[in-house]
């Protein structure tokens, strides 16, 4: 789970970590009124959670409330990389200007199998590009979780980011707020970019990105009531409630496989076979094990929910489950459905042969390979012409 | 032959009384695994039934170590029990734990996997389908009807996908040693690389599948290691061409960051290291057919 800005900094103020007075707005009115308590010279910021903010105009300076008001009603319901601007979040300008922007994080390096704190002194652009372009510019430190940050670590991020010498002690407590909030809410990123040296000498957080481990989200309610309801599609919002796991994508055939290594395969081959005649997958879809009626039925509908689908491949490998159970509660899911797209089915695994003659029976297409499943989807998405 | 788990594995079920537990190790059973007991906490003193035979339930690891001598113990409990189940496992001197349970929070796996490499204990999974070796021990749900005993090792991250290559594999006469989904977790046990070496010393693995998937870099590490050391022949597959980036595709370690974790950078590594890349998971039996021939 992705927070907003506003919300991750407000966690990182929790472990020490400065940052500038503010408070969020979702109408021009509230924001000129937010602007006002911070004496006028605020900078409005456009809550979606999702990069490259402000080269698509959702940042924008404001000296005085009436500028922040208008600012404000610029970029409310703006679309930002198809996200909609519901909220702004109004911060007072950083004291004195900016003089110096960084770069900070915690993360999870998989390899080392340890969480890592990586700085840079290329702050404010995008990480990525730094990476790519001049890794030399980009220090890391692995945190031994038995062990904790240690103040010789901040000491090498900020003498390797040769960061003013008068700072390093305020430095240290921002890293170790930094992974303190990391640890303590189970994130999987905490990210400040940039962390700027103020024109009076003090560091600043002004924007903070943070990923919140789902799985963890049972210990942490008051985190899990953080999420953003409008951000989510009513699709996804139904695949979450009922355990599948849903992606959207851009193709037009609907997929619908169990296991999510599998799912991703035959979208993968589903795109070898499409690709030349326009045809793709329409989305990730892993019903979980089993295959039941009712979770081929939700998930049917959840693929269906999109108008871009022309047909739909169903590829479930019955293991443990029968594909004769597994091809009756298909039949029973389409009944309930009545879905008015062409359906290709695939049984693999136990029982396959069985299921695949209950499914030829009600008139169903069925396929042995998944590759020849593929091609019959795409055939049937182009409407019957041969693949 | 095989690796991990074979006639002599001696298994403990932890969770043997809940609904899958107990469904799952009856399947086990009745495969022929020797599982000699389970634990499920306050409920020691009964007998878990199945497949014509009986064993002990206990409430500790501790003691049900004590009572069968176990020396395998898979966890078969739901996540919010599942990492204080694999420090009971290995508190207890169990030397090989299979965990199969999905949505373990990602830090208490880096935790428990430091606290696991200082006791020399290996793991299995977490969210993988455990192990096979055909014809001696089922441990884990793989399904045991669609594998038969040979000389290819099969090792991948996801689990119906195997069961799909397998099952090919199978259907075309040509056998395994051991199947191993090591799981789709972005902390997790034993890796592909440890995997690849006990395949190249097991004098009865002839070939070997490796199934990957979009994130991490572990298949980028094992492509470095094949080139180095495996000598067997090794056929790939890696899953997630089409994801998008930023996107978790079902397993919570399969997901593009940045420009990192692609489907191409593994199938680049892996080609470079002579490993044949399927384009598609049905032509994983095929290039294997081929090569004994």
């Amino acid at each position: 789970m992705n927070l907003h800005e506003y919300q991750a900094k407000r966690l990182f103020a929790e472990h020490g970590v400065p940052i500038p007075q503010g408070d969020v707005a979702t109408t021009p009115a509230e924001a000129r009124e937010i602007a006002r308590d911070l004496g006028g010279r605020v900078v409005v910021k456009a809550q979606v959670p999702i990069g490259g903010r402000g080269k698509a105009g959702g940042i924008k300076l404001a000296n005085t409330p009436d500028e922040a008001e208008e600012r404000a009603a610029e970029i409310l319901g703006m679309d930002i990389k198809g996200f909609t601007v519901r909220k702004v979040l109004i911060d007072q300008q950083a004291p004195g200007g900016i003089d110096q922007e960084i770069y900070l994080a915690v993360l999870i390096d998989r390899a080392a199998r340890k969480s890592m704190i990586m700085g840079s002194a290329e702050g404010g652009m995008d990480i990525e590009e730094v990476n790519e372009k001049t890794p030399e510019k980009i220090f890391k430190v692995h945190v031994e979780p038995a062990v904790g940050v240690r103040g010789y670590q901040s000491t090498y991020l900020a003498s390797a980011m040769n960061l003013p010498r008068e700072l390093w002690r305020d430095f240290h407590k921002i890293v170790a707020g930094l992974y303190e909030c990391f640890k303590a809410d189970d994130a999987s990123l905490t990210e400040i970019n940039p962390l700027v040296i103020t024109g009076e000498g003090k560091l600043m957080a002004l924007d903070g990105k943070m990923t919140i481990d789902d799985n963890s989200l049972y210990r942490h309610p008051r985190l899990g009531e953080m999420r953003d309801l409008d951000e989510e599609t009513d699709a996804e919002k139904e695949a979450r409630l009922s355990g599948i796991n849903f992606i959207q994508l851009d193709g037009n055939i609907g997929c619908m496989v169990n296991g999510a290594g599998l799912a991703m395969a035959t979208m993968d081959v589903v795109k070898n076979y499409g690709d030349e005649y326009g045809c793709g997958p329409a989305n990730f879809l892993d019903i979980g094990g089993g295959a039941k009626a009712e979770q081929v039925a939700t998930a049917l509908r959840l693929i269906l929910s999109d108008s871009n689908v022309e047909a739909v491949l169903i590829n479930i490998f019955g293991g443990i489950t029968r594909g004769d159970i597994v091809a009756e509660g298909i039949l029973e899911a389409l009944n309930q459905i009545q879905p008015d797209v062409p359906m290709v089915v695939r049984l693999a695994g136990t029982n396959a042969a069985e299921g695949r003659a209950i499914l030829a029976e009600a008139n169903m297409e069925t396929a042995v390979t998944l590759s020849d499943a593929a091609q019959k989807a795409v055939a049937a998405a182009r409407g019957g012409a041969s693949a | 032959m095989s690796i991990l788990v074979n006639k002599d594995t001696r298994l403990l079920v932890q969770g043997i009384t809940g609904r899958e537990g107990s469904f799952h190790t009856t399947q086990m059973m009745e495969y022929g695994t020797n599982v000699v007991g389970g634990v499920t906490p306050g409920k020691g003193g009964q007998w878990f039934e199945a497949a014509g035979q009986r064993v002990p339930v206990f409430d500790t690891v501790k003691m049900a170590k004590e009572a069968t001598d176990a020396n395998t113990s898979l966890i078969f409990v739901p996540a919010r029990f599942a990492v204080d189940a694999i420090y009971e496992a290995a508190d207890a001197g169990i030397e090989l734990i299979v965990c199969l349970t999905e949505h373990i929070p990602v830090l208490d796996m880096i935790d428990a996997r430091a606290y696991l490499d200082t006791k020399g204990i290996n793991l299995i999974g977490p969210n993988c389908p455990g192990l096979l070796t055909p014809g001696e021990a089922k441990v884990g749900i793989i399904p045991g009807s669609i594998a038969i005993p040979g000389n290819v090792g099969v090792v991948s991250k996801s689990g119906t996908l195997t069961y799909e290559v397998i099952d090919a594999l199978t259907k075309m006469g040509i056998g395994q040693t051991t199947c191993i989904g090591i799981g789709g977790d972005p902390i997790a046990g034993l890796s592909f690389i440890e995997i690849l070496a006990l395949f190249e010393d097991d004098p009865d693995t002839d070939q070997i599948v490796m199934i990957g998937e979009i994130g991490g870099n572990a298949e980028e590490q094992a492509a470095a290691y094949i080139a180095q050391y495996v000598t067997k022949p090794v056929t790939s597959f890696i899953a997630g061409r089409t994801a998008p980036p930023g996107k978790r595709m079902g397993h919570a370690g399969a997901i593009i960051e940045g420009k990192a974790g692609t489907a191409e950078s593994k199938m680049a590594a892996l080609t470079a290291a002579g490993v044949t890349v399927a384009e598609n998971p049905d032509e994983i039996a095929r290039i294997v057919a081929e090569r004994m021939n």
